[in-house]
């Protein structure tokens, strides 16, 4: 018992439980793709090797560095968008709701979309933006358009609608949070000192938001960049980003080279997330 | 048990035998097969709830079904061995698998119906006359020289590779309340005047082969063989296809059996590949829908029944039962009346009625309501069943549906061509 006093020793033990998890869960998987993203494959087998072959074919590619930048657009604009849709949301529960019950029902309303899965959420705009949906039906019978407007489905515009629908609450969350934890009496030292509302935003609010805003994005891009799922089903397979390329090899046998490009689109999202984590010291700021 | 000079197996023998002597029912199954559970996985067409229902009452085996897409169920198939008892794949997949030696080779002389297959699986040929059409045409790789055997026979042997059990020959779907004209070639899914309302399905092996047809029609290319094509003619086809997906000929691609129903069913395609029971799904929503036989002729399609390696003993010879009882009608009958034919039809006839026989397999004229073994109504009296009679329609075959030698390098170029 006398080894469980040492200080050294129980704290090991107390992170032993989340380290095992993480090294079976994490590390491991992670380094078994590396390992077999330098095998080959034919379309029945993969066979252990130590070949660029995978890489040769990925880099040299053109199609790789069009989805490449693909899917850096769909992650910009989502961002772009759920930044400035979860920032106003945020803005409004935390400043204009006074009272503390209402601001907590509000903020449990925009979670209730996400009882529901991902994927019908999803695909509940399918119907709705269809040539013949409600959306359709709906300018026409307005007179604004005389033929169903064919881009509002199976389109980069489709994709980008449900990617901010889906991850909005994402910067939702933790850009609320940061506000919450602003001190009130700052914002009237800045009122008294006659800043106007849009100099106390810019100036006071909304740096000390960065954290919040950095998480947020964080959450974004990594959903974004890692999904393939909303890509096939909104734009109806007709764009890709790069988790389409990897899921589309896993379907057709070739492993490898899925895990190849899996290693490529690891490195460049932690490669964008250290850039992200250059402007924010969120250690720091948290 | 051996001790007394009787088995177990020796007195269900007998005692079957006395049961069909007295009952003279078609056929009983040993009873042994109680209490074993086969996996069986494949694509959604033949795996139905009602199979697993019925052969659980007529032979007590119970039918654990899983059903995937044919990437799924090739990659299941291919690297997963220990997770299935039966394989339900087709053709073409299984001349990807067999090699893997994941599955084991069933005994001819032990399947009961094995004189009545349809010749298109034993020699290839529907009727003495027929020619056999390109692509991965089911008998070629049907048979192996013998048990543990990776290559495919080049005749029939007593070693089958897949017992055959539902086939079809595929064509354009249309929706004729929106063309408002006669469709008559494969070549009208490329043309312009459906830009944005045409549909391939992006499943690479067989869409690579609707793309051939596309373009063999338009005389673009000439194919040696379109279920093998050489990587000019795979750079070719991509080259077409690419330029019209970039001119935004195509709405949408679909990969699962429901999104083509939901494509044709919404009206955001009137032109796609699709398959039988899809058109039946549309029309059943009341929704006009053919499925157009075009004058390039058909490609086709086989699946059949393979058994897992690992199989033996009573699982086996309940994989054996469940087989012959398979071929004996029942199934044959319900996979008919979908619209899909058997593989031995002598004995589906016997669970259709003479309306549904005419309709379905001699392409005559309805003399009732037809409906599905669902009870969906699929035809009024005096319809007849697109495409005609079995011999039209299984004779029309162009191609069937194939994996390449250059199976990778298409694989590729289908992946920029989705990325393009």
């Amino acid at each position: 018992m006398q080894i469980l006093k040492n200080r050294h020793v129980t704290g090991w033990l107390q992170a032993a439980p989340l380290t095992l998890i993480l090294l079976g869960f994490l590390v491991l998987p992670i380094i078994t793709i590396v390992i077999v993203s330098f095998w080959q494959a034919t379309e029945f087998s993969i066979i252990p090797a130590f070949s660029f072959e995978n890489y040769e074919f990925l880099f040299g590619s053109a199609v790789t560095w069009k989805v490449f930048m693909a899917t850096f657009r769909y992650a910009f604009i989502t961002w772009a968008f759920t930044l400035a849709i979860g920032f106003t949301v945020a803005y409004y529960l935390a400043f204009h709701i006074r009272s503390q019950p209402v601001q907590i029902a509000l903020f449990l309303l925009c979670t209730i979309p996400f009882w529901t899965s991902n994927i019908i959420r999803m695909i509940s705009w399918i119907p709705f933006l269809g040539r013949n949906g409600i959306a359709n039906q709906t300018l026409i019978s307005w007179g604004v358009v005389d033929q169903p407007v064919e881009w509002l489905l199976y389109s980069d515009f489709s994709v980008i609608l449900a990617f901010v629908h889906l991850y909005t609450l994402f910067m939702v969350v933790p850009i609320f949070n940061t506000m919450m934890r602003i001190d009130r009496s700052l914002i009237e030292a800045a009122y008294d000192n006659g800043a106007t509302a849009w100099q106390t935003l810019t100036h006071v609010i909304l740096p000390l938001c960065k954290p919040g805003i950095m998480i947020g994005t964080i959450f974004v891009v990594t959903l974004v960049m890692g999904d393939f799922i909303t890509v096939r089903f909104m734009s109806g397979s007709q764009r890709a980003n790069v988790g389409r390329l990897i899921s589309n090899d896993i379907a057709l046998l070739q492993y490898p080279s899925a895990a190849a490009t899996a290693v490529v689109l690891l490195c460049t999202v932690l490669i964008t997330i250290a850039i992200l984590l250059r402007f924010v010291d969120i250690r720091k700021e948290l | 048990m051996a001790k007394v000079g009787y088995t177990r197996r020796s007195i269900l023998k007998t005692g079957a035998a006395a049961a069909a002597a007295t009952l003279a029912a078609p056929m009983v199954w040993s009873q042994e097969s109680k209490n074993i559970v086969l996996r069986q996985f494949g694509t959604g067409v033949s795996n139905l709830n009602d199979v697993a229902t019925k052969v659980k009452e007529d032979l007590g085996i119970t039918l654990e079904m899983t059903a995937l897409d044919s990437d799924a169920v090739t990659q299941r198939a291919a690297t997963q061995p220990g997770s299935f008892d039966i394989a339900d794949i087709e053709y073409w997949i299984c001349k990807k698998v067999w090699p893997t030696g994941n599955l084991q080779a069933m005994d001819v002389s032990r399947i009961a119906n094995y004189d009545k297959i349809v010749g298109i699986f034993k020699d290839g040929k529907l009727t003495p006359e027929s020619t056999i059409a390109q692509g991965t045409a089911p008998h070629t790789v049907g048979f192996v020289e013998g048990q543990g055997s990776t290559t495919f026979a080049s005749e029939q042997t007593n070693w089958m590779t897949l017992i055959p059990t539902i086939y079809n020959a595929d064509t354009l779907g249309i929706r004729p309340d929106l063309i408002g004209r006669p469709i008559e070639s494969w070549t009208e899914l490329l043309n312009p005047e459906f830009k944005g309302k045409a549909s391939i399905l992006d499943i690479s092996s067989i869409g690579i082969m609707d793309m051939a047809m596309v373009c063999e029609a338009m005389g673009e290319i000439q194919y040696g063989d379109k279920g093998n094509m050489t990587r000019e003619e795979i750079d070719k086809t991509f080259a077409i296809f690419t330029e019209a997906k970039q001119n935004g000929q195509f709405r949408a691609f679909w990969k699962t059996f429901d999104e083509s129903v939901n494509l044709m069913a919404s009206g955001e395609v009137v032109i796609q590949s699709m398959w039988s029971p899809a058109i039946t799904a549309v029309k059943s929503r009341g929704i006009p829908c053919v499925y157009q036989p075009l004058k390039e002729g058909y490609r086709s399609w086989g699946g059949g029944i393979g058994l897992s390696a690992s199989l033996s003993g009573m699982e086996l010879d309940a994989a054996y039962d469940y087989i012959n009882w398979y071929l004996s009608g029942w199934v044959g009958g319900y996979l008919m009346r979908q619209g899909y034919y058997s593989a031995v039809p002598e004995t589906s006839k016997e669970f259709m009625t003479e309306n549904e026989w005419g309709y379905w397999f001699e392409g005559k004229e309805a003399t009732d309501v037809i409906t599905s073994p669902t009870g969906d109504t699929l035809a009024q009296a005096g319809e007849v069943r697109d495409g005609g009679s079995f011999e039209d329609r299984m004779g029309h075959v162009a191609c069937w549906n194939a994996v390449m030698d250059e199976n990778q390098y298409m694989v590729r170029k289908w992946n920029e061509f989705i990325a393009s």
